[in-house]
C-alpha cells in the first residue's frame, strides 16, 4: 500500500490560536503523507487538534505555518475559484449532525446543491432525482420519504447517514470524517462505518477518519496517527501502532477502551474490508 | 413562499399582533376620509373640552319641529344635574357658616334646602377666612340653582332690528324636546378637544400615521445600516471587522441622543419634517443592531453548516443571505421592533426639546404627550388629551411584538410543533 500515489501531504503543519500568553498551539509541525485510497484514522484525546487539523486540511481555517500538497502538487487555494475547484476534491463529515445542516434548508434542497456541484445543473429533473435516490438506497434510506422533510425531522443517525449520502453524491478523491460517530447511538455506529468502507470500497476514496476511540480506528484503518497536544507521536500501520504501541500516551489511549477487542471481534468482524 | 406564508398565518400570536396592527393601520387610512378636517384646527375657545357629543344651543332652539314629551323624571334629573351630593354638602358647609343651625337643615330635602339657600346667601356678605375662588364658587352654584324648581317655561326674546327693544320670539316649556337628527350642527368629539381646542381624535389619528412613519423609516434605516454592518464585521472578520468595529465604537461613545441634537439643530427648522426627522434618527441609533447582528453572527460563522455550506462552493453572498440571515432573521425584527418604537419614542423626546418636525401641519404622538404634559392635562385631571395617546403607543409596541414572537415560530422551524 506504501507504494501508492501520495493523495495528501502536509509538511511542518501548525496551526497557532491566540496571541503572546493566550498562545496556544493546537495542532503543532505535523508531518504526513497520506496515499490514495487508503483509510488513515488520527487518534486523540478530546483537545489534541484533530478538528483544527482537519479544518486547515479543507481549508476552511488558514495554517499558521507548514504546507499542504494535494496530489503532490502544492495546495493553492487563495482566491474563490480554486477554493471551489478544491472542495470538489476534498469534504467532510463533522462530528455533530445535529448542527450540520441548515434547518431552513429541505433534504431537496441539500442533495441538489451536491448535483449542481458535480457540474449536473442543467441535467432533467427525472436524472436528478434519480441520482438522489440513488443516494439514498445508498446509505439504506428512501427518498421517496425523505423529500420535502427538514433534516431536523431525522433521528441523528439518519442524519449521518444522509451526510453518507451527499459525499456518494458528490464523489470527492478525499474525504475527512470528523468523529462521525460520536454522537449517534451506537447501533448506528456499526451502520456508519459499514457505509464509510463501502464508500472506500465503491469508489477508491482517500478517507480521513478521526476518532478518539482507538478501538475504532483499528477496525476501519489502514494507517493510525496518534495525537498528543497538536503532535502526532506515533504511527503506522493499525497493527503496528495499536497491537504494539510504543508511547505511553497510546497505550494509555488504549486502556482507556478496554474491552474493544471482544466486543468488535464477535459482533462485526466483516466491516473490515482488507 | 406561499407555504412560509400559510404558516405565519397559522401562528395565533402573529394573527392577533397582526390583526391589533392592522386595524391601526386601517383606521389610520380609514378616518380620514370619513373626518377630512385638518388635525390642527383649532376648533374650541378654551382648553381640554371633555368628550362627548356637542349640540348648537341655537340650532336647538330653531329646530324645525319640538317635540312634547312628557317624562316623569325629567324634574329630578335637572335638579340631580345641578344639585349633586357635594353641591348640597356645599350649600349645608355655607348655611353653617352664616349661622344657621346644624340641627335645621336637612340636605336630602331639596324644597327646604333650596328657600334656606335663597334665605341666606349673600354675594356681598364677606365671611371670613373664605378663600377667593371659594367664593367666585358660590357665585357659579347660585347663579346654575336660579329656577330650578320652577314650573314655567322660558321666554325666547330677540332685540328688534329697528327699536332695539326686546320682542318675544318663542316659549320653551319644561316639556318641550327636540330630536338631535334634526338639529343643523351637532358634533361628536369623542376624545375632547385638547389644550388647543383642537379635536383630539382627529389629531390622535393623524399623529398615529405620522408616528409610524416616522418609526418605520427610523426603524429600517437603523436595522438596514446595523444589519448590514453586524453581517459583514461578523462574518468577514479581520480588517473589515476591525474597521467596522472601530466606527461602531465611536458611536457608542458619543451619546446617539447628543448626536440627534447637534443634527437636528444644525439641520434647521425649515427643513425638519417627519422624513428627515425619521432619518436623522435613523442615522444616529444604528449602533446596537450592528453589535448584536455582529455577535450573533460570530456564534453563527464557525458551525458547522456554515463550513458544510461553504464546502458545498457557495459564495459569500449565499452563505450570509441563506446559512446566517434565517438564522437571525426573528432576531432582526426583533431589533426593528425595538428601533420602531424607541424611534417613536426618540421623537417624542426631541419634540420635547423643540427639535421635533415642524408642528404647524402634523402632530405626531410625542408631541401629543409633550403638550398633554406642558398644559399638565395629568395634574387636571384631562385624561383624553394623554390617555389615549399611551394606549396607541402600547397598542402598536405589543401588537409588533406579538407578531414578532409568531413570526419566530415561523422562521425557525425548530420551534413549531
Ligand atoms: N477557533 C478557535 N480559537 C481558539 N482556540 C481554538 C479554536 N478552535 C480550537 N481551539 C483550541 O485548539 C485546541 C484543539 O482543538 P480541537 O482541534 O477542536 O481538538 P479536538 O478536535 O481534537 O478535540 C483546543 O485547545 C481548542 O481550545
Ligand atoms: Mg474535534
Amino acid at each position: 500500500m506504501t507504494e501508492k500515489k501520495s493523495c495528501l501531504k502536509g509538511v511542518g503543519l501548525t496551526k497557532v490560536f491566540g496571541l503572546g500568553r493566550n498562545k496556544n498551539m493546537a495542532v503543532d509541525h505535523v508531518d504526513f503523507d497520506f496515499a490514495e485510497g487508503e483509510i488513515v484514522s488520527i487518534v486523540g484525546e478530546s483537545g489534541s487538534g484533530k478538528t483544527t487539523l482537519a479544518k486547515m486540511l479543507l481549508g476552511l481555517i488558514n495554517t499558521t505555518e507548514g504546507e499542504i500538497y494535494f496530489k503532490s502538487k502544492k495546495r493553492d487555494i487563495r482566491s474563490q475559484k480554486a477554493k471551489k475547484e478544491y472542495w470538489t476534491n476534498i469534504q467532510a463529515i463533522f462530528q455533530d449532525p445535529f448542527s450540520s445542516y441548515n434547518i431552513f434548508n429541505k433534504i431537496d434542497a441539500l442533495f441538489l446543491d451536491c448535483i449542481n456541484m458535480r457540474g449536473g445543473k442543467k441535467l432533467p429533473y427525472e436524472k436528478k432525482l434519480e441520482m438522489m435516490t440513488e443516494a439514498c438506497s445508498f446509505v439504506n434510506l428512501k427518498f421517496a420519504e425523505l423529500t420535502n422533510k427538514y433534516p431536523f425531522e431525522l433521528s441523528g443517525g439518519q442524519m449521518q447517514r444522509l451526510m453518507i449520502a451527499r459525499i456518494f453524491l458528490l464523489k470527492p478523491q478525499i474525504l475527512l470524517a470528523d468523529e462521525p460517530t460520536s454522537m449517534i447511538d451506537a447501533c448506528s455506529r456499526a451502520t456508519i462505518l459499514d457505509m464509510l468502507l463501502k464508500l472506500r470500497n465503491d469508489t477508491g476514496m482517500t478517507i480521513i477518519f478521526i476518532t478518539h476511540d482507538i478501538g475504532l480506528a483499528y477496525f476501519v484503518s489502514d494507517k493510525v496517527f496518534i495525537m498528543e497536544h497538536g503532535k502526532f507521536v506515533e504511527s503506522g500501520t493499525a497493527d503496528e501502532v495499536i497491537l504494539r504501541p510504543k508511547e505511553a500516551y497510546t497505550k494509555r489511549l488504549l486502556n482507556d477502551v478496554p474491552k474493544i477487542h471482544e466486543e468488535w471481534d464477535l459482533s462485526t468482524v466483516d466491516i473490515k474490508a482488507k | 413562499m406561499k407555504h412560509t406564508l400559510q404558516q405565519v398565518f397559522h401562528s395565533s400570536k402573529f394573527v392577533t399582533g397582526f390583526c391589533i396592527f392592522a386595524a391601526i393601520l386601517l383606521t389610520v387610512i380609514i378616518y380620514p376620509i370619513f373626518v377630512p378636517n385638518p388635525p390642527l384646527e383649532i376648533i374650541a375657545q378654551g382648553s381640554f373640552f371633555p368628550p362627548g357629543t356637542y349640540v348648537s344651543t341655537y340650532d336647538t332652539v330653531f329646530s324645525s319641529k319640538a317635540y312634547t314629551l312628557n317624562l316623569p323624571d325629567a324634574a329630578a334629573k335637572r335638579i340631580a344635574a345641578k344639585l349633586g351630593d357635594k353641591e348640597r354638602q356645599d350649600i349645608k358647609d355655607y348655611l353653617v357658616l352664616v349661622g344657621v343651625p346644624e340641627a335645621e337643615i336637612d340636605t336630602t330635602n331639596t324644597i327646604q334646602l333650596l328657600s334656606q339657600w335663597d334665605k341666606n346667601y349673600d354675594p356681598s356678605k364677606k365671611i371670613s377666612g373664605m378663600i377667593f375662588s371659594k367664593v367666585r364658587y358660590y357665585e357659579r352654584l347660585n347663579k346654575s340653582l336660579t329656577g330650578l324648581l320652577s314650573e314655567e317655561g322660558l321666554i325666547l326674546a330677540a332685540p328688534n332690528i329697528d327699536t332695539g327693544a326686546l320682542e318675544q320670539i318663542g316659549t320653551i316649556n319644561l316639556a318641550d324636546y327636540v330630536n338631535i337628527k334634526e338639529v343643523a350642527s351637532v358634533r361628536t368629539l369623542p376624545l375632547g378637544t385638547d389644550n388647543f381646542g383642537r379635536d383630539v381624535l382627529t389629531e390622535l389619528v393623524r399623529a398615529t400615521s405620522v408616528s409610524l412613519k416616522i418609526g418605520l423609516i427610523a426603524g429600517l434605516i437603523a436595522t438596514f445600516i446595523g444589519l448590514t454592518l453586524g453581517l459583514l464585521g461578523g462574518y468577514i472578520g479581520g480588517t473589515v471587522d476591525d474597521v467596522i468595529m472601530f466606527i461602531t465604537n465611536l458611536f457608542t461613545v458619543i451619546p446617539s441622543f447628543v448626536l440627534l441634537i447637534l443634527i437636528s439643530y444644525s439641520v434647521g427648522q425649515e427643513h425638519r419634517g417627519p422624513v428627515m426627522v425619521a432619518t436623522v434618527i435613523g442615522f444616529t441609533s444604528w449602533v446596537w443592531t450592528t453589535r448584536a447582528v455582529r455577535s450573533q453572527v460570530i456564534s453563527l460563522r464557525n458551525r458547522d453548516h456554515v463550513n458544510l455550506s461553504k464546502l458545498s462552493g457557495h459564495s459569500l453572498f449565499h452563505i450570509i443571505t441563506h446559512d446566517i440571515l434565517p438564522y437571525i432573521a426573528s432576531y432582526v425584527v426583533m431589533a426593528l421592533i425595538l428601533q420602531i418604537s424607541s424611534a417613536i419614542l426618540a421623537e417624542a423626546s426631541l419634540s420635547v426639546l423643540g427639535l421635533g418636525p415642524k408642528t404647524s401641519i402634523d402632530p405626531t404622538l410625542g408631541l401629543m404627550m409633550n403638550w398633554a404634559m406642558i398644559y399638565q392635562a395629568q395634574i387636571l385631571g384631562k385624561w383624553w388629551a394623554y390617555f389615549p395617546v399611551l394606549i396607541v403607543i402600547a397598542l402598536i409596541t405589543f401588537s409588533m411584538n406579538l407578531m414578532n414572537t409568531g413570526l419566530d415560530q415561523v422562521f425557525n422551524p425548530a420551534l413549531r410543533d
